[in-house]
C-alpha cells in the first residue's frame, strides 16, 4: 500500500461490486455527506429483473441524489450514477455516458473492467476505482487499468467481504493503492470529499 | 487499447477507401470493438491492421461485421412488447393496412417477435415489415428465420412475460441445435441493406422500431437519425427506442409525446 499516494481534484469515484456488494454500498452510501465534489458511478452485475429496484433503493437510503443513466447523459458531480442492467456503461471525452450492449465481459453486462477501462480513459489521475465484494474475477483488469493511467485503485478487505473471491483476485494479480474494510472505504470517500 | 489516434486513421482511412463512415460513431464502444478485432486478429502493429483493412475488401467486411454489435434477442425486454401488443398494436389494427419498419434488425429476432405478435392480434395478414440493417451478412441470418436452440428458452419466457399465450414450440421446428421459425411468420418481411448514417428515407410507417442503435451513434448522428425516421413517420404513427435510448436530445418535443412508460413516442402533428 502506497499510503502516501495522494488525490487531487477527484472527478469521479467509480465502484464496482458483484455478489455480496449491495451490502457494502448501504453500509457505505447512506452515511457520505451531501453535497459531493465528485460524481459517483455504481457498476454491480445483477439480474435483468432487478433493474429498478437497485435504483430505487440507494435513491432511498442516500442523502446524494440518484441520476437515472439514459445514453449520452451528461455526467456531473454531486450525484449518483448507477449502470443499468444489461447495458456496458462507457464514458466519452465529452464527458457523458454512453451505453452498449455487446458481448458479455467476464459472463457479465454490466462489466466492471469496461467501464473501469473506460473511464480510466477520460477521467485519469482524478478517477478512484473501488471494487467490492464477489465472485468473478471481474475488476482486476479495470483497477490495473486505473492505476495506469493515474487513478488510484482501492479494494475492499476480503476478510470483510462476503464474497472474498473477486477483491482477492484484484490483490492477487495487481497491488492496489489502498485495501480497506467497508467503514475504512466511507472515511477514505468522506476524506476526498474534504479536499 | 489501441490509441485515438489510431482509431481517427482507421476512420478515415474506411471513408476514403470504402465510403463509410464511422466519424459519427461513439468513440469509447467504437474504440473498444476496433481494439478487440485488432487483439484478436494477433496483428504486431496497427500500421499493418490498417493496411490489411485497406488492401483486402474481403477482410474490411469481416472488420464491420465484427466491429458492428449484433446482439439481440427475442422480445427483448418483455414489458416493453407488453405494452406494444396491449396499447399499440390495438391502435394500428383500425388502419386498413399497417407499415412497420425495424431500422437495424441485427439477426431478426424482433421482426419475427413482431410478426409472432401480429398473428396473435389477428394483424400480420395486413401488415408489412421493412427489416434494414447496414450488415448484409446478419440479414441472411434474419431472412433464414434460424436461431439457435440454446437461446429458445429464455425467449419462450421473455414471449410468456410479453403476453404470449401459446404454445411457443408451435411456432418453430427444432433441428440440429437450432430452431427454424415458421414460413408464414415471414411471408410479410421484407429485407434490404439500408445506413442510416447515410441513406434517406424509403417509405411512409405507422411504426417504427430501432432499439439499441442509436446508443452507439454520437449526438449528431442521433439527431440526424431521429430526424430520418420522423420524415418515414405517419401521424400518429409509432416510434420506439431501447430501453435507455431518448429522443430528447434530437427532436421537438411538441411534435411527438411519450406513450405509457416505455420508450415509446407517438407523431402527434406533421
Amino acid at each position: 500500500m502506497e499510503e502516501n499516494k495522494r488525490i487531487t481534484n477527484c472527478r469521479v469515484v467509480i465502484i464496482g461490486g458483484s455478489a455480496g456488494s449491495l451490502q457494502a454500498l448501504l453500509q457505505i452510501l447512506p452515511f457520505v455527506e451531501n453535497p459531493i465534489s465528485f460524481a459517483i458511478v455504481i457498476v454491480v452485475h445483477r439480474k435483468n429483473s432487478d433493474e429498478q429496484t437497485l435504483e430505487d433503493l440507494i435513491a432511498l437510503k442516500s442523502k446524494i441524489k440518484v441520476k437515472e443513466v439514459e445514453d449520452k447523459v451528461k455526467l456531473q458531480s454531486g450525484f449518483i450514477y448507477i449502470a443499468p442492467s444489461n447495458y456496458h456503461l462507457l464514458f466519452e471525452k465529452n464527458e457523458t455516458l454512453s451505453l452498449d450492449t455487446s458481448e458479455k465481459i467476464n459472463y457479465s453486462r454490466p462489466s466492471i473492467d469496461v467501464s473501469f477501462e473506460s473511464a480510466a480513459e477520460v477521467y485519469r489521475e482524478h478517477l478512484i476505482g473501488i471494487l467490492l465484494s464477489g465472485s468473478n474475477s471481474d475488476g482486476t483488469a479495470g483497477l490495473r487499468a486505473i492505476q495506469a493511467a493515474g487513478g488510484i485503485s482501492v479494494v475492499q478487505n476480503p476478510l470483510s467481504a462476503d464474497m472474498p473471491f473477486m477483491p482477492n483476485n484484484a490483490i492477487l494479480h495487481t497491488v492496489p493503492d489502498f485495501v480497506l474494510n467497508i467503514e475504512e472505504i466511507l472515511e477514505f470517500i468522506k476524506e476526498i470529499n474534504r479536499e | 487499447m489501441i490509441e485515438d489516434i489510431e482509431l481517427e486513421t482507421l476512420i478515415n482511412d474506411v471513408y476514403e477507401y470504402y465510403g463509410f463512415d464511422f466519424g459519427s460513431y461513439s468513440r469509447a464502444s467504437l474504440k473498444r470493438r476496433v481494439s478487440r478485432v485488432f487483439a484478436l486478429e494477433g496483428f504486431k502493429h496497427f500500421h499493418d491492421f490498417l493496411s490489411k483493412v485497406r488492401t483486402d475488401p474481403e477482410y474490411y467486411k469481416r472488420m464491420i461485421d465484427e466491429i458492428t454489435v449484433n446482439v439481440t434477442e427475442m422480445f427483448r425486454d418483455p414489458s416493453f412488447y407488453l405494452t406494444l401488443r396491449k396499447e399499440v398494436l390495438p391502435l394500428l389494427g383500425t388502419k386498413p393496412f399497417i407499415r412497420i419498419w425495424h431500422a437495424g434488425c441485427s439477426t431478426g429476432e424482433e421482426v419475427y417477435s413482431m410478426a409472432i405478435m401480429l398473428k396473435e392480434e389477428g394483424l400480420l395478414h395486413k401488415s408489412i415489415l421493412y427489416a434494414t440493417d447496414i450488415n448484409a451478412s446478419v440479414l441472411e441470418t434474419a431472412k433464414s428465420g434460424i436461431f439457435p436452440l440454446r437461446m429458445i428458452k429464455d425467449y419462450a419466457d421473455n414471449y410468456r412475460d410479453a403476453g404470449g399465450q401459446q404454445d411457443f414450440s408451435d411456432y418453430y421446428i427444432a433441428n440440429y441445435g437450432f430452431a427454424k421459425f415458421n414460413e408464414n411468420l415471414s411471408e410479410k418481411m421484407v429485407f434490404s441493406q439500408h445506413n442510416l448514417v447515410s441513406d434517406t428515407s424509403f417509405n411512409e410507417f405507422d411504426l417504427i422500431l430501432c432499439r439499441n442503435v442509436l446508443i452507439y451513434f454520437d449526438n449528431n448522428l442521433q439527431k440526424r437519425v431521429v430526424n430520418l425516421f420522423d420524415d418515414s413517420l405517419a401521424v400518429l404513427g409509432f416510434l420506439a427506442l431501447g430501453t435507455k435510448e431518448t429522443i430528447k436530445y434530437s427532436i421537438s418535443q411538441t411534435k411527438y409525446k411519450q406513450f405509457a412508460k416505455e420508450k415509446i413516442w407517438r407523431k402527434i402533428k406533421e
